[in-house]
């Protein structure tokens, strides 16, 4: 056995771990939060008027929040395009990557082989921009922390390299499926000996760890938020909001 | 009063209802403090009479146990991406230009602890995700949750629809619970429990004030236009904000005129005369007994229908009756009722056709300002605009970025009624001014105590001539009996 092998067995060892720990984080963490924002109770009615006097209606208006962004696009019309073609391509690249998780692939998913760099591109020039617009902005740039900076670069990493594999200095594809269902099915095989998808496939770990513990939370978090979720309640005879925690 | 923006007001981005954020000015009302709750006040309304000495222990574990039991609240102290919609929304930091009166960074205050002491982003303190609830904090909290209005405004533009107002009611809500808070919210609570109404006036002398105006109107108009106190029976109880039987009298005047000319008895109750509720701004416990009283006074008296008053956060807490105090369906629905939404339903019924001449208000030209609380948390939108139209002919709005949902707070709402805070109060209300400035109106109508006893104030400090009045004054005007 050469070093090098060994090498490459302990790098995939190593990634092997991580990945079940992130895929366990990811969704354990997520289940955990999602759970405890469910369990805690609104103990006053506090849909921010107008609403909709409808769960229905309520339900709507979570959905615009959720693909139209429709409180951002009143606020700040650059951000809301920013941050809208930013989640898109997020989407339309998560989507495609269902090609390495999925066998047979679905057609759908193999007719996104088309606009793929078009949604990448769009993917890292979107958190480039939001990247920026944090640092240009006095505003923005009082109230960024690290880890707003960070958040953005990883997923940018993420994007670039994701970019450069699949274009540039190309990753057998073979070899990512392979490792990929070997990891699903439980039988993990050996990493593919290319360094810059490792750094690709080690970013979006970091991403799946960090994810339900931090503000990208807000996926997800936002159809828990009562100022969106409820509907202005007219109260009618016997029925009316009630308060389910005794004691404030 | 120098320290802030004094941009010449007709030159304003603001009033074609483009906001141009001011430069940032850290610091900027950091010295602007409301002056300490005093013994007395606070151990009548069960409240520690100074700083506890475990304040850092009870205070993280209260929020422990409101993040337990408050979905807005744990749900807001973790989604926030800090994108920066809200930093231009808030009229504290339009007025200020401190960037801590952004409505993310006066989030972050709490947030910072919560994370601190909740998360595993508490073991990175370094990274300025997380802070310690030291006494630097505590006072923070201090100055900037009591330059928070809770008006909800920068909920309207969050993409998540973070509620700032929950979380400074949260933070107000530990303060209080360790031994800290103003003097003007306890007084007035502490004033609502020994005399019924946040002026501390006593039932004989609300009275005299009643008996009087029944006086002042007969001679006016010659009509036996009543002002009723404590009368069992009566059909309606109407909770007035008591201001209105103190400074905003044409308001009070306005109810008796609209109830004599419908026939329908009503009454006023010396045991709860208010119809605001402090206990908002302060603790949870507070606001449910001071709202209870509204129901104990209705009940006792017997009357059919309770009726909110002109009043903004009334109307908020209002809203709130059946959560807080159990059922009301031993009265009359709609419940609760605000007086617009009476008015409304009364002139849809026809019942003042024929008895409305709208050049009574021709010498105005009306514009409306939303009080936060009914427009964002009442749902009261359309309803004053309606009796408006109704009883004006020249009525104007205000440009679309500063009515309806995305009202600017006059500047003093939730307990920021209070003098040695007036450089915050005159430059929160900046924006209001430079929007009714725009208009040219000369009549400020608006639904609110709160709102009709800073407007006159800020309108004169930005020199905005105008008279700030209520609605029901102008239908006052137009009614012909």
């Amino acid at each position: 056995m050469s070093t090098s092998d060994i090498l490459w067995t302990l790098l995939s060892l190593f990634f092997i771990g991580l990945a079940y720990f992130a895929a366990f984080s990811f969704v354990a963490g997520l289940l955990w939060k999602f759970y405890g924002y469910l369990r805690t109770p609104m103990p006053l009615p506090h849909a921010v008027t107008p609403a909709p006097k409808t769960e229905g209606g309520a339900v709507l208006r979570v959905l615009g929040d959720v693909t139209l962004f429709s409180n951002l696009f009143k606020a700040d019309k650059w951000l809301w395009g920013g941050a809208w073609l930013f989640h898109v391509a997020l989407a339309a690249v998560l989507f495609r990557h269902l090609r390495y998780f999925t066998y047979p692939v679905p057609g759908l998913v193999l007719y996104m082989e088309s606009v793929a760099l078009f949604f990448g591109s769009l993917l890292g020039a979107a958190a480039l921009f939001l990247f920026w617009r944090r640092l240009a902005l006095p505003r923005t740039l009082y109230i960024s922390n690290i880890p707003d900076y960070f958040a953005l670069a990883l997923l940018g990493v993420i994007a670039g390299s994701g970019l450069m594999v699949n274009y540039w200095l190309r990753v057998n594809i073979v070899d990512v499926k392979g490792f990929i269902l070997g990891l699903m099915t439980f039988h993990p095989v050996e990493v593919p000996h290319h360094p810059l998808f490792l750094l690709h496939l080690l970013a979006v770990l970091i991403l799946m760890i960090y994810f339900p513990f931090s503000k990208l939370l807000h996926a997800g978090g936002l159809i828990f938020s009562p100022s969106r979720h409820q509907p202005f309640q007219v109260q009618v005879r016997g029925k009316r909001y009630i308060n389910p925690v005794d004691r404030y | 009063m120098s320290k802030f923006d004094e941009t010449p007001i007709v030159k304003d981005p603001a009033v074609n209802g483009v906001l141009r954020p001011p430069k940032l000015r850290e610091h900027a009302s950091a010295e602007v403090q409301c002056y300490p709750s005093k013994p007395k006040d606070t151990s009548a309304i069960d409240l520690p009479t100074e700083l506890v000495p475990d304040w850092k222990e009870r205070a993280i574990a209260r929020l422990g146990e409101l993040l337990e039991k408050n979905q807005a609240l744990r749900v807001y102290m973790d989604i926030c991406v800090r994108c920066g919609a809200c930093t231009d929304k808030c009229q504290f930091f339009l007025g200020t230009g401190d960037p801590q009166n952004f409505p993310v960074a006066r989030a972050e205050l709490l947030r910072k602890v919560y994370r601190r002491y909740f998360t595993p982003a508490g073991l990175f303190p370094d990274l300025g995700e997380a802070a310690d609830l030291d006494e630097e904090m505590l006072q923070k909290w201090y100055t900037y949750f009591y330059q928070c209005s809770e008006c909800r405004r920068c909920s309207v533009f969050c993409p998540y629809g973070i509620d700032t107002a929950e979380i400074t009611i949260a933070a107000r809500e530990i303060m209080a619970s360790i031994g800290v808070s103003t003097k003007y919210i306890t007084e007035v609570v502490a004033k609502v429990y020994a005399t019924g109404n946040n002026l501390g006036i006593p039932p004989a002398a609300w009275k005299d004030n009643c008996e009087f105006l029944e006086e002042d109107v007969q001679a006016d108009t010659g009509l036996p236009i009543r002002f009723p106190v404590d009368e069992k029976g009566a059909e309606v109880l109407l909770v007035p904000p008591s201001a209105d039987n103190f400074a905003n009298t044409d308001t009070m005047i306005g109810y008796g005129k609209l109830f004599h000319f419908l026939g329908v008895s009503w009454t006023t109750s010396t045991y709860c005369n208010e119809g605001g509720n402090f206990g908002l701004f302060l603790n949870f416990a507070n606001l449910k007994k001071v709202n209870r009283r509204i129901l104990d006074a209705a009940r006792e008296l017997g009357v059919k229908t309770i009726i909110w008053g002109e009043c903004g956060h009334a109307w908020r807490a209002g809203i709130m009756t059946p959560s807080l105090n159990g059922p009301m369906d031993d009265f009359d629905p709609p419940y609760p009722y605000h007086i617009s939404q009476y008015i409304v339903d009364m002139l849809h019924k026809g019942a003042f056709e024929g008895h409305i001449d709208k050049s009574a208000n021709d010498q105005y030209l009306v514009t409306y300002h939303d009080p936060c609380n009914s427009a964002r948390a009442g749902y009261l939108i359309e309803e004053p605009r309606e009796i408006i139209r109704a009883v004006c002919n020249r009525f104007v709005e205000m440009p679309e970025g500063t009515i309806r949902e995305k009202t600017f707070c006059c500047g003093a709402g939730n307990g920021l009624l209070t003098d040695e805070i007036m450089p915050i109060r005159m430059a929160g209300g900046k924006p209001r001014a430079m929007a009714v400035k725009h208009t040219g109106a000369n009549y400020l109508a608006t639904v609110c105590a709160i709102c009709k006893a800073q407007l006159p104030e800020s309108m004169h400090y930005w020199q905005v001539p105008v008279k700030v009045g209520g609605v029901i004054d102008l239908l006052a005007n137009a009614l012909k009996f």
